[in-house]
């Protein structure tokens, strides 16, 4: 991309980002920087708080301390109209996105027109029709989103979160549990919307081949705390253990401290630590 | 987003210029539409077009269908590159008849 010779416009900006549910820290201390126009993926072990991180930079949650901003500015601390035309410029595909079951593939894709736009009925249709077309449902605008497939269902979700071409579009898991065939076309669906519509993109994903695929640069969340930001290469060449291990896919060889493993067991003690 | 209407020997060529989203494509539309209500052959000059969304295509795709229906001339013309990509993304870039040149669209018109 060719503005990234100049100064690229930082679209989102974390600064240590602290974030608790109840007593339990899941975030702690998350800095981050996504660049227009930049494939940010975030990868990290299951509970490791990636989920968590993406609900707060669309500010579905605050966190305890630390600050976000999205385009410049803190979505937590809009009014209504420029939280309405922020939402406007962002597409989100949460992990198990669901559609509303007793609409049509279709009217479900058609909310976000309805609320944002004053678009003709047909242009909301064709468009609704041109992406299920790019995520291989055409033809399903009809159907309920029961008659689908999960796999369909995820696709369908996926569709409509960039039904308005978002200029900044979250997707959380967007290809597990998608067949590998469909799971690399959709990453070609990504670098093609990012390279045709300038769209900065943030994803998180289990899928290692597919981050190295599409991503400019990969986060490494490790339970609450980032434990690298770089480039494909950069992650490749780290010396760091832990994320070699990620990257291998071994599992940590957890040192077992007797005392603390019995205390979990008996039910004395949280347990903190989420396998890799 | 701005756009110009020019006739060339029967032929209605509508400039646009600008971004093509969604606060824009509804006016595009109605152009398109009203100009094929009026022309038998009609040449969309996208050269000066920086930006297309999804709803912008939308108006495009409808003009043509109509365009075929009504048995009418509908082409693009000078479609810059952003525009290109955007067609190519739904393989649209396949379905349109497009004209490097507003020149050869002309000649082609005719
Ligand atoms: N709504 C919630 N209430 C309480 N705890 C939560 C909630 N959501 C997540 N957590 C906890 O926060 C931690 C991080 O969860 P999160 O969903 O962010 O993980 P993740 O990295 O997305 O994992 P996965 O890869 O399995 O999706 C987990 O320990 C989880 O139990
Ligand atoms: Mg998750």
């Amino acid at each position: 991309m060719d503005g990234r010779e100049q100064k690229p416009e930082k679209v989102i900006e974390v600064r240590d980002l602290v974030a608790h549910y109840g007593e339990r820290k899941i975030l702690d201390g998350v800095s981050m920087d996504v660049y227009g126009g930049e494939i940010m993926v975030i990868i990290g072990g299951s509970g490791s708080g990636k989920s968590t991180l993406l609900r707060h930079l669309v500010a579905l949650e605050q966190g305890t301390s630390g600050t976000v901003k999205i385009l410049g500015r803190d979505p937590a601390a809009l009014d209504a109209k420029e939280a309405l035309a922020l939402r406007k410029k962002i597409g989100v595909a949460f992990q198990g996105g669901a559609l509303f079951s007793s609409m049509t593939v279709g009217e479900n894709m058609m909310l976000p027109l309805y609320e944002h736009t004053v678009l003709d009925r047909t242009t909301m249709e064709i468009m609704v029709r041109l992406k299920l077309e790019v995520v291989g449902l055409a033809g399903f605008e009809d159907l309920m989103p029961a008659e689908l497939s999960g796999g369909m269902v995820k696709r369908a979700a996926f569709a409509r979160a960039v039904i308005m071409d978002p200029k900044i579009l979250f997707c959380d898991e967007p290809s597990a549990g998608l067949d590998p065939v469909i799971a690399a076309a959709l990453d070609d669906l990504l670098l093609r919307m990012r390279e045709a519509m300038g769209m900065t993109i943030i994803v998180v994903t289990h899928e290692l081949e597919s981050a190295f695929r599409i991503a400019d640069r990969i986060t490494v969340l490790d339970q609450g705390r980032i434990l690298l930001t770089g480039t494909t290469e950069e992650l490749r060449e780290t010396k760091s253990e832990r994320i070699q291990n990620l990257l291998q896919r071994r599992t940590q060889e957890e040192i077992v401290d007797p005392e603390e493993y019995l205390e979990r067991l008996m039910g004395e003690r949280l347990g903190e630590r989420a396998l890799l | 987003m701005i756009y110009r209407i020019k006739d060339e020997n029967g032929t209605t060529v509508v400039a646009f210029e600008g971004e093509v989203d969604l606060e824009s494509s509804p006016e595009a539309r109605r152009i398109l539409l009203d100009c094929l209500g009026r022309t038998s052959s009609l040449l969309v000059d996208l050269s000066a077009v920086t930006y297309i969304d999804s709803s912008g295509i939308a108006s495009l795709v409808e003009s043509f269908q109509n365009a075929r229906k009504a048995g009418r001339h509908f082409a693009l013309v000078a479609v810059s590159g952003s525009v290109l990509s955007v067609l190519r993304l739904s393989r649209l870039d396949k379905v349109f008849t497009i004209y490097d040149t507003l020149e050869d669209g002309l000649a082609r018109a005719g």
